[in-house]
């Protein structure tokens, strides 16, 4: 094992491993960076932002940038946390979400991290984009509405599962989470119990027949807010 | 599915090695064959090529220039870049349209034109532009328009179009195009004369580490933009871990009011090849590949023609110069607009066949580039600057310019001025000086550096063109007192909600976010506390976007907000009632007025 090395979160010392990112550190040190796309075993997509720390005063996503022995990084800051509602809000805005009514409420990466940040109501316009739905699937389905383009889904299929079900499709605003059939999700070799399928932190592709079926007060941030879980590891 | 359409794929791929990181050329010859890349052909490009289909519509959705639905055998692109809109799109654009029958995204019922607009194609200094397939049309009338369309109607080709030939060697029989190169003023570095090979043979007679040393004694930067020292970049990639290393010629530039890169293919592409293979020889490259936006593609054949006569004289190609071991080759490699592919990381992403998303750095191309190998992307600017160093050394090129920015620097002048074009003008210059040079006396605000620059009044015309000071690609947009900088924030706001690839979340949504602000303050229904909004936003763009696009897409609004906050004051009234000016009672209520069928007691 080569030599660990030490850098820095907000002025708390953390040790470093080779190769680890500053995510990956901050993770094992209980320290938590807040993160939407990232997600443990897929290669990381660095595209919502959310993880943009202040790295010896330059801004980089926590979740593509290596840990360096030394590194002063900034984590926790007004300006930051500020920049992460903007972002959260922007992920709100430029889709179609209804929290009170979606199966993915209170499980819902997306909700979670807004509660965390403490936004009540964005302070962007709702944009109303015409998003699609594909149903046609037996077992699961697609909400485009809900979707954060977070790329999870896209290198699941690809690398855990061996597939390549999705790619992302257009650009710009345009850009949507595509199928790798003419049109349909039933035509593709997608399976309910895909990785794929399991790794979307929104409502935006849900397995059917299986909604609402954690009662309010037990589903995963009920009780403590995202990340509480990262934290108690904390030495 | 038809038999036709399978041999014409199986065609096409097998003449690419049916090689998936050849798909930016595969589905552009698809799209010049069947006018578009429907479904079907995704199937039979993803079978050939060990792909899968969706893979094949992430690239074809990407770029503009291609289409899963079926497009006139004419694509006539009307430029609505901001120096077209002020010298006369509209007209031009309500003559197309009349002349064609058809709207914009709109194809004409036999199928012979699709009419479309285009972000800047480059000719800002001969606007109002269009292009016609390859073909470029410039210095549009309404006139010319009615002519053009008729002749077209005649005989379905635009490379028949009869027209008077542009200068240089826009009229060579490989170019055979009315563009002008309009070369205002010639320095010493780069429109200078110089002998091919006299370069090489200066860096063939040194060590690779040597040209480095050169190269970076000479102190030379990045002319794109970004300014990163080019001999650091050359000696990172040298030293980087791999077995192959490339050299990738950034000749993407799509900066509205960017045109000097279109010049120095059509005028210098030996000075070109020559630094490209120098590049090489410093790295320790075999292949370099010209990276070549799609709206120059008039100039792919005569810049082939180039390299075929490079390779005949041992200037490229194996043992160049009798070097034994100095083996380089160049290719083109065409792109099919998108301007984020100016962006050094996404250029390489389309080289691979990808669509023209950034990558995430770490790694830097240095290290881990096209193919995972070690890669130096270089400016078209850069590379020819980098020649001259060879050429006639660093102590004569630090020489010239100013201390922190030696040499030259091409700026592609257009908008209101006397004598838009190329101008070669020292470092240091300053832009009152370089207004005159222009005929640009009366100018109220510059864009420097095009929209992912900054707009300037005249309090800061005494500011000089360098790296320390007003860094710039080399696009300098001149508006007059009579321009609205607001329309001009505008337009460019536009050209960034098109061109954002829609990867990180602040650039995506962000732009949509200034635009829908923008229209707001344009339609008389802005606030004070909008200027703040908007200034917010630009800064969580800045820090957060994933590449230079976003980081730079909110510089417009930003810096038209900094010098030119009286423009907007003027249209911002604070709400008397202290409710939201923008928020319309009546029009909120009236789908529920319609469905109840009376009109809202609240709504009047």
């Amino acid at each position: 094992m080569s030599a660990t090395f030490t850098f820095t979160i907000d002025g708390k010392e953390i040790k470093g491993q080779p190769g680890q990112t500053i995510m990956e550190a901050a993770e094992a040190a209980g320290v938590y960076i807040p993160r939407l796309c990232y997600s443990k075993d897929l290669r990381p997509h660095g595209s919502c932002r959310v993880c943009t720390c202040m790295v010896n005063g330059r801004p980089q996503a926590a979740c593509t940038q290596p840990a360096a022995e030394g590194m002063v990084v900034e984590n926790n800051t007004d300006e930051l946390q500020a920049i992460r509602r903007d972002l959260v809000e922007m992920l709100f805005v430029e889709g179609n979400h209804f929290c009170p009514f979606c199966e993915k409420s209170g499980n819902c990466e997306l909700q979670a991290m807004a509660y965390r940040l403490g936004i009540t109501a964005p302070k962007f316009p709702y944009l109303w984009p015409d998003r699609s739905v594909d149903a046609s699937h037996p077992e699961v389905f697609i909400d485009r509405n809900r979707c954060i383009l977070c790329g999870r889904c896209v290198n699941a299929s690809k690398d855990a599962d061996g597939k390549n079900v999705f790619q992302f499709v257009g650009r710009g605003e345009h850009k949507r989470v595509a199928v790798n059939a003419e049109a349909n999700l039933a035509d593709t070799d997608l399976k309910g119990t895909d990785r794929a399928v399991a790794v979307c932190p929104v409502g935006a592709i849900l397995v059917k027949h299986k909604g609402y079926a954690t009662p309010v007060g037990r589903r995963s941030y009920d009780q403590k807010p995202i990340g509480s879980e990262i934290e108690s590891k904390r030495k | 599915m038809s038999a036709k359409l399978q041999a014409d794929i199986k065609e096409i791929c097998s003449r690419h090695g049916n090689d998936a990181t050849r798909m930016m050329d595969i589905v552009r010859e698809a799209q010049l064959k069947l006018g578009c890349v429907p479904g079907e052909a995704m199937e039979l490009i993803a079978a050939a090529t060990g792909t899968k289909r969706v893979e094949v519509e992430s690239v074809v959705t990407f770029y503009a220039f291609l289409s899963k639905k079926p497009k006139g055998r004419m694509v006539v692109r009307v430029c609505n870049d901001i120096v077209d809109r002020l010298q006369g799109f509209d007209e031009v654009a309500a003559a197309f349209k009349k002349e064609l029958g058809v709207g914009f995204g709109e194809t004409t019922a036999d199928g012979l034109f699709s009419l479309e607009q285009t972000p800047c194609i480059g000719m800002c200094d001969q606007a109002p532009a269009a292009l016609i397939n390859d073909e470029v049309v410039t210095s549009l009338s309404p006139d010319a328009v009615k002519k053009l369309v008729a002749d077209l109607k005649k005989n379905p080709d635009p490379k028949t179009l009869a027209h008077r030939y542009g200068d240089g060697a826009n009229a060579s029989e490989l170019v055979h195009s009315m563009v002008n190169n309009n070369i205002r003023q010639k320095g010493e570095v780069i429109f200078a004369e110089m002998a091919p090979g006299a370069a090489l043979k200066k860096a063939v007679a040194m060590t690779p580490a040597e040209v480095i040393r050169e190269v970076k004694t000479a102190r030379l930067r990045g002319r794109g933009g970004a300014g990163f020292p080019t001999g650091m970049k050359w000696e990172f990639t040298r030293k980087a871990a791999g077995e192959k290393r490339y050299v990738l010629c950034n000749a993407d530039e799509g900066e509205p009011g960017t045109f000097k890169d279109r010049v120095l293919l059509t005028e210098c592409p030996d000075l070109l090849l020559e630094g490209m293979a120098v590049a090489g020889y410093a790295i320790g490259a075999q292949l370099g590949i010209i990276y070549l936006r799609a709206e120059y593609a008039y100039l792919r054949r005569y810049l082939e023609s180039v390299i075929e006569k490079r390779k005949a004289a041992n200037l490229l190609g194996k043992s160049i110069l009798g070097k034994a071991g100095f083996d380089f080759d160049v290719r083109i490699q065409m792109g099919a607009g998108a301007y984020v592919c100016g962006e050094e990381t996404a250029l390489i992403s389309s080289c691979e066949g990808l669509r023209g998303d950034p990558k995430n750095r770490p790694p830097f191309p240095a290290e881990k580039g096209f193919m995972a190998a070690p890669t130096s992307v270089n400016n078209v600017e850069t590379l020819c600057a980098a020649a001259r160093v060879m050429e006639r050394g660093a102590g004569w090129f630090a020489g010239i310019g100013s201390q922190g920015s030696p040499g030259t620097k091409l700026l592609s002048v257009s908008g209101d001025c006397k004598r838009p074009g190329v101008y070669e003008v020292p470092f240091g210059t300053t832009m009152a000086d370089f207004l005159k040079l222009c005929g640009a006396e009366d100018a109220a605000a510059v864009q420097v550096g095009g929209p992912s620059g900054q707009m300037i009044g005249s309090a800061d015309f005494g500011r000089k063109v360098c790296y320390d000071d007003l860094a710039t690609g080399g696009s300098v947009i001149v508006f007059n007192p009579k321009r609205d900088v607001i329309e001009v924030a505008r337009a460019f706001n536009e050209f960034f909600c098109e061109e954002s690839c829609g990867y990180c979340t602040p650039c995506r949504s962000g732009n949509q976010l200034l635009r829908e602000r923008l229209e707001k303050i344009a339609a008389g229904k802005g606030e004070p506390s909008d200027l703040d909004y908007l200034t917010g936003l630009c800064r969580t763009m800045k820090v957060a976007s994933r590449c230079g696009l976003g980081q730079t897409a909110g510089n417009p609004v930003a810096s038209t907000i900094k010098n030119f906050r009286a423009a907007y004051e003027k249209k911002l009234k604070p709400a008397a009632d202290g409710l939201q000016p923008a928020f319309d009672l009546a029009a909120a209520v009236s789908t529920a007025s319609e469905i109840a069928g009376r009109p809202s007691v609240h709504a009047d």
